[in-house]
């Protein structure tokens, strides 16, 4: 998923045109509300989440123990390029592993984690369905594939001259 | 029909499209609408082929010439040569890589798959035109008696395709009592597709979305449902997309919604996403979180066929399930039943993925052996290495050793071997794949997605995890093997669902065919493979040494000091790696030229 870069004003109104169509829908429309929130903001601060909850009328605490539960909804914000490694078997099998290590300490951050100045953040996924390219990495919605660790530091180097 | 000449087919399957398919195909509308040819020939974009590991893959009729590893660059030699001139642009038809497109294809039988890569997934007319919306349609102008059609499916031996093999027929029966009583039933289909190395489930979506959709509808006329959902992966938008535009074809040509066929029956379908968690996959974990809730699996009985969807009696399939049934009903079930082995009948799709260098979708009659797979339809291993072993069944299953490569493919075969089905997902694994880190890579997935709700499977997952980190650093002892097979058997019987039971068998399997790994790695301390970090060792040979200090610049730990020694017919002395300071991260090997330094 990219990133969309929108002003707070504009989020707040995306947001509530979500809010109200799922208004008063009660839990079996949370996930669908999350889902769309999450898209706006790019993860899930805690203000959205009170908001959701209080517009479908179920607990803060319920809106947060889903949250927390699926891998998909983040609470941290993710860097404006997000470089998100597949860890799946076909990858991981033709090295993954070793890609991820690299950026890791190219970046000087860990899965997970984003830098400080919010231009990077690195992330790991399951098969994104281009084992044809393994072993792949997403950085935003651009696949690189058939990686092998000494070709990262150019990928870096191109959206560090980008941003 | 049309009365284009030639039609141009580009495939927008995942991994096409992840090597920029879809600029392929913008470049073709530019070249053809210059070159005035936008009448005479039609541009169709397709799921996948099949052979991913030559794409992007074009293919052009009337001729069905294959073209592979394409780039927008070739276009335009593409129209002139072959759409004018008439002749083939050889040096598009190697595949490259080793791949050998005949044999990947001769030895297959496409049933689920049949139109992949054969039709536009986004225009309905082509699915019907391919004998699409047959089945329904004749089911319900006919107003087919629904046990009929459910004894039909059952004669058809049709097994769920989603890891488990249950009778598909049955468990539609089992849902189909009390018929016309306005009871609220739903039907669902499983688009989790939650094995992490596959993607055949995304594929047909992707592919031939109106497959599943039709024979929703089907389950939905026989267990009288109204409402079904399909619950797709969030990280699936390409699939979602196509769907979701499917359903709205099918809706706005009467297909889905209202009186269908002018039946009165009526059946409403949509889309529910999930969100990343693989124990969502499990049948009752995905009713909870269609319905809002944390996925957390629910005991059975009650079976959803009794008590699923919001308390309702629900059935949930596969989505090669579903994309089979049209087929059956259309074909009968003697057909399908005459194909496969004697209890696996019909064909399997599996996603063959890693060392191996067909890598892509395939799909093979019951019965195949695994040999067939990787070595003909698979065309063998790649660089000239090894094969050690193929892993079916995910972060459930286990792992086929080459002593059993000759092992037909059933479900049946593939428990007896301690491995199973799965979903499809089959990983090839050479020479250089550390079995035991292989294991510990899936013990890492499921420490992950255990829901959390059952302590054997919470705990007995890290524990195997945290021995499995012992083993691969370096600091297992042979009695953790033994510990190892203690924590599988507690796990497989207290856990509530079966992501908990089957939580060991990559463990299990591993253990059984590949002992001596294992032990290698406790008592040699030695990683064969060169994997384990922990088990490993740079050296530098002095002998070859030239004392250039490359490698002692690269080092980050600055492990790597000049000794006194001088080798014979060297000027400078030679450099040597202080082991306990040394990270293993290789970068020395890769800067010394002379290749002096060696992992062992
Ligand atoms: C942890 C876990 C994950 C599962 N993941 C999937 C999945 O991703 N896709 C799927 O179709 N079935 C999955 N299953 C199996 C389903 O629970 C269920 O048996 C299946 O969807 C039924 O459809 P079928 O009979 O057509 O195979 C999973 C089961 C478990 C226990
Ligand atoms: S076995 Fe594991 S995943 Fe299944 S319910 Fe128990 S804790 Fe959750
Ligand atoms: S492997 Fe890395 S840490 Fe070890 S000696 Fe070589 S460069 Fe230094
Ligand atoms: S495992 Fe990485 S793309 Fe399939
Ligand atoms: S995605 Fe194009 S051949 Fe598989």
């Amino acid at each position: 998923m990219s990133i969309i870069k929108l002003t707070p004003e504009e989020q707040a109104t995306k947001l509530e045109a979500v809010l109200s169509k799922y208004r008063g829908q009660g839990q079996k429309a949370l996930m669908a509300t999350l889902q769309q929130s999450q898209e706006i903001y790019g993860y899930l601060p805690l203000d959205v989440q009170k908001k959701v909850a209080d517009a479908l009328e179920v607990s803060v605490a319920e809106v947060y123990g889903v949250v927390s539960f699926y891998s998909f909804f983040s609470l941290k914000p993710k860097g404006e390029n997000a470089f998100s490694v597949c860890l799946g078997t076909a990858c991981y099998v033709k090295g993954s592993q070793a890609l991820l290590d690299k950026i890791e300490s190219s970046l000087g951050i860990k899965v997970g984690d984003c830098t400080e100045d919010l231009k990077f953040s690195i992330s790991a996924c399951r098969c994104v369905g281009a084992c044809g390219l393994a072993p792949v990495v997403l950085v935003n919605d651009e696949v690189y594939g058939r990686l092998k660790p000494e070709d990262i530091p150019g990928i870096i180097a191109k959206y560090k001259e980008e941003a | 029909m049309d009365n284009y000449r030639s039609h141009v087919l580009i495939c927008h399957g995942t991994g096409c499209t992840s090597s920029n398919s879809n600029k392929i195909l913008d470049k073709f509308n530019e070249v053809l609408a210059d070159k005035g040819l936008t009448n005479e020939i039609k541009v169709v974009k397709t799921g996948c082929f099949g052979l991913c590991a030559a794409g992007p893959i074009i293919v052009i009729y009337p001729e069905g010439t294959m073209y592979y590893r394409c780039t927008p660059e070739d276009v335009e030699e593409l129209v002139n040569e072959h759409l004018i001139n008439g002749k083939e642009v050889e040096r598009l038809k190697v595949a490259g890589n080793n791949t050998s497109p005949k044999d990947f294809y001769s030895k297959q039988m496409r049933i689920a798959l049949r139109n992949c890569g054969n039709i536009n997934p986004e225009d309905i007319n082509e699915y019907i035109a391919n004998d699409g919306y047959q089945a329904l349609g004749t089911i319900l102008t006919e107003k087919r008696d629904p046990d009929a059609i459910i004894q039909e499916l059952i004669d058809s031996g049709l097994r769920g395709r989603g890891g488990g093999g249950f009778p598909t027929g049955l468990k539609w029966k089992f849902a189909s009592g009390n018929r016309g009583q306005g009871i609220t039933k739903y039907v669902c289909c499983n688009a989790d597709e939650g094995d992490p190395g596959a993607f055949m489930d995304r594929s047909i979506l992707e592919g031939d979305p109106h497959s599943v959709i039709e024979a929703m509808a089907i389950a939905g006329y026989c267990i009288d449902a109204h409402q079904g959902y399909v619950y797709v992966r969030a990280e699936y938008p390409i699939a979602v997309e196509r769907l979701q535009n499917a359903i709205n074809q099918a809706k706005e040509m009467g297909l889905l919604g209202k009186n269908i066929f002018n039946s009165g029956f009526d059946f409403e379908l949509d889309i529910r996403l999930g969100a990343g968690a693989f124990v969502c996959g499990e049948e009752t974990a995905l009713m909870r979180s269609i319905e809002g809730k944390r996925g957390n699996p629910t005991p059975r009985p009650p079976f959803p066929a009794v008590k699923g969807l919001f308390g309702k009696p629900t059935i949930l399939n596969n989505v090669e399930t579903y994309a089979n049934i049209p087929v059956i009903i259309n074909k009968g079930a003697k057909w399908f039943a005459s194909l496969g082995t004697e209890k696996s009948k019909g064909t399997k799709v599996f996603a063959l993925g890693g060392k191996v260098n067909n890598v892509g979708l395939l799909e093979i009659p019951m019965g195949t052996t695994v040999r067939e797979i990787v070595f003909d339809i698979g065309g063998g291993i790649p660089n000239g290495k090894a094969f050690k072993a193929v892993q079916t069944g995910g972060p459930s299953g286990g792992c086929i050793p080459e002593s059993l490569i000759d092992t037909p493919i059933d479900y049946d075969n593939l428990v007896a071997v301690g491995s199973m089905m799965g979903s499809g997902g089959m990983i090839v694994m050479d020479e250089d794949t550390c079995m035991v880190d292989i294991a510990k890579f899936f013990l890492e997935f499921t420490v992950d997605e255990s829901c959390g709700k059952c302590a054997p499977c919470r705990i007995g997952t890290k524990r195997m995890y945290e021995i499995l980190t012992r083993i691969t650093d370096g600091t297992g002892t042979l009695d953790d093997l033994q510990a190892l097979e203690d924590v599988a058997v507690a796990l497989k019987n207290g856990s509530l669902c079966a992501l908990g039971q089957t939580a060991a068998n990559p463990i299990l399997s591993t253990l059984k065919h590949f002992r001596d790994e294992y032990v290698e790695h406790v008592v040699d301390k030695k990683c064969r493979c060169g994997v384990c970090k922990g088990l490993l060792n740079y050296t530098i040979d002095k002998e070859k040494c030239v004392g250039c200090g490359m490698c002692a610049k690269g080092c980050p730990a600055d492990a790597i000091t000049r000794t006194d020694y001088i080798a014979p017919g060297k000027k400078l002395a030679a450099f040597e790696i202080d082991s306990s300071k040394c990270v293993k991260c290789g970068a020395c090997m890769g800067t010394c030229k002379l290749k002096a330094i060696s992992k062992q």
